[in-house]
């Protein structure tokens, strides 16, 4: 009954071919699960239902528009402005799906006609969308109203961004065809309107007064939310830190 | 049932994870079974292992087609990155899905995987899944493995160092069941159909890779580090041949493909040379002496057409074959 110290383990080497071969098996099957495992971590970041990212113009709904995206990364090469970025693990089954960082880098559809969904092979980014009043990212909102300057009544002097700021954007006024760095674009403004001003949407925003006092100079940015289509100029322009402006992107157009 | 068709579907088998096995005796040729009766008989059979020993006493390691197949995967990825980076829209994307001059590019397996989550069928990916099909058919199918894949390239080379330390006993091969591969597809296209995630795209190494080469390093490339490392010290060529559905779906294409890798009876001394080098080696179980059931064959569809086991072999018993073109070659 007593004979523990005889019961050593047998080495690997002693083991039956079918001892082996069941143990292949075992291996393969917890080697298969890990990696099935690793696959479905991917969920974790977009459990949640929603949209946590602002994507690109025309991009699909977006539990549809992660099921269509190839994430070939073809919209990012022909943005003009590099607005458009891919994302990176964290964003699970986004991984390599294009986003908009707007406040580093807007969309300010410098390049006239959705370029970005012309070159997208699957239409997750939706091929029924021609002209940029079309597209629908978001809306714009004045998230902090505080510390709007034009709601303050005050003025913008100098770089909205300063020296650093890498951004670009296209100023027909200076250049019809090519966007150039918002840092080499100074600006002199006795009431601040830069989201009304480099919104690429006509009536998108407008600059309304705040009181019947015509002495008043204090303004304060509207969002026509009909219109404004959440591209995400206003973000990216605003001189405050943080930007006063943000987009919404949960908020969609009432109009469409 | 014909030979030819009995192959055919044998080779599908194998290529699923099937054990290769000992073919039935009523599958040989007349021929086949001759030759093997003559390799039997006493003297023949010193002749032979005598050719052996002179054969491997001064063996010279070739590189005949490893030079052409990985400058054709450093070629194919870095037309990707110049095309983007010299803004000269050559090849526009990323393997995943690309422009090639203009005209839609979508891979197999991508396509397959966006398909199921959406289910939804679109023109412009099946332009381009049939594009990429007919051309990967008329160069061996899983050829993209092995002339193509990024992935592929670094397994290699991770391979080259994980021998020398097996050799070394630093680490080791721990043989998995090449069925968890085929498991692995219909969890993965089933995932895709049921979450609506294209779940394969978030672990795919080829996209992180591919991705990372244009559009510059993410986190994303860790988990491949961890791939190269799991190669490296625990099981040799892990994800080319225990997980990879990109490979399976390549290997769909390339067992009705006219490039084959050719085998000889006549040459053969059944050294196994090849099937050392071989990443998927059960596709040259037919080299094992006795297998081969007929004089010419085939190789099955698993084979990546990388060509190593026409460096290996020192008797010229394989080479490439492109059917249809007979002697043009």
């Amino acid at each position: 009954m007593t004979e523990p110290k005889a019961k050593k383990k047998p080495a690997n080497k002693h083991l039956s071919r079918q001892q082996k071969q069941r143990r292949t098996l075992l291996l393969s099957m917890v080697a298969g699960a890990g990696v099935t495992g690793v696959g479905l971590a991917g969920y974790v970041p977009v459990a949640k239902n929603g949209q946590t990212r602002l994507r690109p113009p025309g991009a699909l709904d977006e539990r549809l528009f992660l099921a269509s995206c190839i994430k070939c990364g073809q919209c990012e090469q022909v943005c003009p402005v590099n607005a458009i970025k891919l994302a990176d693990i964290m964003d699970g089954f986004g991984l390599g799906t294009p986003y908009i960082d707007a406040r580093t880098q807007a969309c300010d559809f410098s390049c006239d006609a959705t370029q970005c969904i012309l070159a997208c092979p699957t239409g997750s980014l939706s091929h029924k969308i021609n002209k940029k009043e079309e597209v629908q990212m978001g809306l714009a909102r004045l998230s902090s109203p505080t510390t709007c300057l034009a709601r303050q009544g005050l003025g913008f002097v100098g770089l909205a961004r300063g020296e650093d700021f890498p951004g670009i954007h296209r100023y027909v006024e200076v250049d019809r065809w090519n966007p150039i760095p918002i840092a080499d674009h100074p600006y002199d403004l006795e009431i601040c309107d830069l989201c009304v001003r480099e919104c690429p949407i006509k009536n998108a925003i407008s600059m309304q007064p705040l009181s019947d006092d015509p002495n008043d100079k204090r303004r304060t940015p509207v969002v026509n939310t009909d219109v404004c289509v959440g591209c995400g100029m206003c973000e990216m322009i605003c001189p405050t830190e943080p930007s006063s402006i943000t987009i919404d992107i949960a908020a969609k157009r009432e109009s469409a | 049932m014909g030979r030819a068709l009995k192959a055919y579907l044998h080779s599908l088998k194998v290529m699923l994870g099937a054990a290769p096995g000992k073919p039935d005796k009523s599958d040989y040729s007349e021929e086949a079974r001759a030759l093997h009766a003559y390799k039997k008989t006493p003297e023949v059979r010193l002749v032979r292992l005598a050719k052996i020993r002179e054969e491997l006493a001064d063996k010279k390691p070739s590189y005949k087609w490893r030079k052409w197949r990985w400058a054709s995967i450093i070629l194919i990825n870095l037309m990707f990155v110049v095309s983007y980076k010299f803004d000269v829209q050559l090849v526009e994307g990323a393997l995943t899905a690309s422009r090639f001059v203009g005209f839609h590019m979508a891979d197999l397996n991508s396509g397959i995987q966006i398909t199921l989550a959406q289910k939804t069928i679109l023109t412009n990916v099946v332009i381009g899944m049939v594009t990429v099909a007919v051309l990967w058919w008329l160069v061996g199918g899983r050829a993209f493995c092995s002339w193509a894949c990024p992935y592929h390239l670094a397994s290699e080379w991770v391979e080259m160092l994980h021998l020398k330390l097996v050799e070394k006993g630093w680490a080791k091969d721990i043989p998995l069941h090449r069925g968890m591969r085929t498991v692995l597809y219909v969890v993965f296209a089933a995932l895709a159909f049921i979450t609506s995630f294209t779940v394969f795209e978030f672990i795919n190494p080829v996209g992180i890779l591919s991705r990372a080469f244009t559009y510059g390093l993410t986190l994303a490339l860790a988990w491949v580090g961890l791939l190269l490392l799991i190669e490296l010290f625990f099981i040799r060529r892990f994800w080319c041949r225990y997980v990879c559905p990109i490979g399976i779906t390549y290997s769909l294409v390339g067992s009705v493909s006219p490039t084959v890798v050719h085998y000889d009876l006549n040459e053969c001394l059944h050294e196994g040379e090849c099937r050392a080098v071989c990443l998927v080696p059960h596709v040259l179980d037919m080299t094992i002496k006795g297998r081969a059931t007929d004089v010419n064959m085939d190789i099955g569809a698993d084979c990546t057409r990388c060509g190593m086991c026409l460096e290996a072999c020192p008797t010229g018993a394989l080479s490439f074959k492109v059917k249809g073109l007979g002697g043009l070659l």
